[in-house]
């Protein structure tokens, strides 16, 4: 079954409260070798002006991912998760995401192309504080190949 | 820890090529770290039965290192403040000791307001470009 391209332009539901914490920031910092101490100690990042630990810039992925798996899992957009490949992806920052953070996510269908027997599916999320504040704009491409 | 200011950098101002090794280990830790446990980062038998040549990175621990990168240059990960990728080819990470090493150097493209400035990135992992359209824009002191 194709990607249904009637979906484009459709949102879903935001995600639950996601709260950022120190540890998760840490796990992930360590993850991917990134060494900054404004990722692990709390005073080191209030002295660089950040209200606490920041997350590095791609952090944002675990929440996103998150909410981009409500597009991926629906049954009327009929993806074969199996058959999709990462394309592309890019996030823009208002401002780091820090631990205390308590963000939504809220994904958007942007795009449905069909390119000889690959079809991309874009998507936006959009990643604010539970007070409204923007925090960060995750755009992602998946390409499903055809069988 | 403090990156290069903005009045220090030009167009064409080069950000020097590091290299990372990426082992199965990382791909596991990745997986943990990110939520994202797809088989294609840790099981070589689904893998190769789906067309490809061995496991293969996650393309956002690429990404992530690319981000790694790009703040380690800056001195601060919060001066990152967009980045994106087109993933052009996988990662191919062997079970073998010596992983799978990726090379990543970058260039100034651009300068803008608010002490922000453009950067290209290139990744490579062997002769094989990795990352392509890789653009990030970063706020300098």
């Amino acid at each position: 079954m194709a990607i249904n391209p009637d979906y484009v332009g459709r949102t879903y539901e935001p995600s639950e409260p996601y709260e950022v914490s120190r540890v998760k920031i840490a796990e992930f910092a360590s993850a991917i070798g990134e060494p900054s101490p404004l990722c692990r100690d709390r005073e080191a990042a209030q002295a660089a002006g950040y209200p606490d630990v920041i997350a590095p810039p791609t952090f944002a992925i675990v929440i996103s991912s998150a909410s981009g798996a409500q597009i991926t899992s629906d049954p009327g957009l009929g993806v074969n998760y199996a058959m999709i490949v990462h394309g592309e992806q890019s996030f823009t920052h208002s401002r780091p995401l820090h631990a205390g953070d308590v963000v939504v996510a809220q994904s958007t269908i942007e795009s449905i192309r069909q390119v000889r027997n690959l079809t991309t599916l874009g998507t936006v999320t959009e990643i604010r504080t539970v007070d409204g504040e923007h925090v960060c704009t995750a755009r992602s491409v998946l390409v499903e190949r055809g069988a | 820890m403090t990156g290069p200011g903005y009045d220090d950098t030009a167009v064409g101002t080069e950000l020097p090529l590091r290299q990372y090794l990426l082992t199965r280990r990382d791909l596991v830790r990745y997986a943990g770290a990110s939520g994202d446990f797809n088989v294609i980062h840790w099981n070589e038998r689904i893998a190769k039965s789906v067309g490809l040549p061995d496991v293969i990175a996650h393309g956002m621990l690429t990404m992530a290192l690319a981000g790694r990168f790009l703040s380690e240059w800056a001195g601060d990960p919060g001066a990152v403040t967009s980045c994106g990728v087109r993933f052009s080819s996988p990662v191919v990470v062997p079970d073998d000791d010596k992983g799978a090493l990726l090379e990543i150097s970058g260039v100034v493209t651009g300068k803008l307001d608010g002490h922000r400035v453009t950067v290209d990135v290139t990744a490579r992992s062997g002769e094989v470009k990795v990352l392509t359209r890789a653009q990030a824009v970063i706020r300098l002191p």
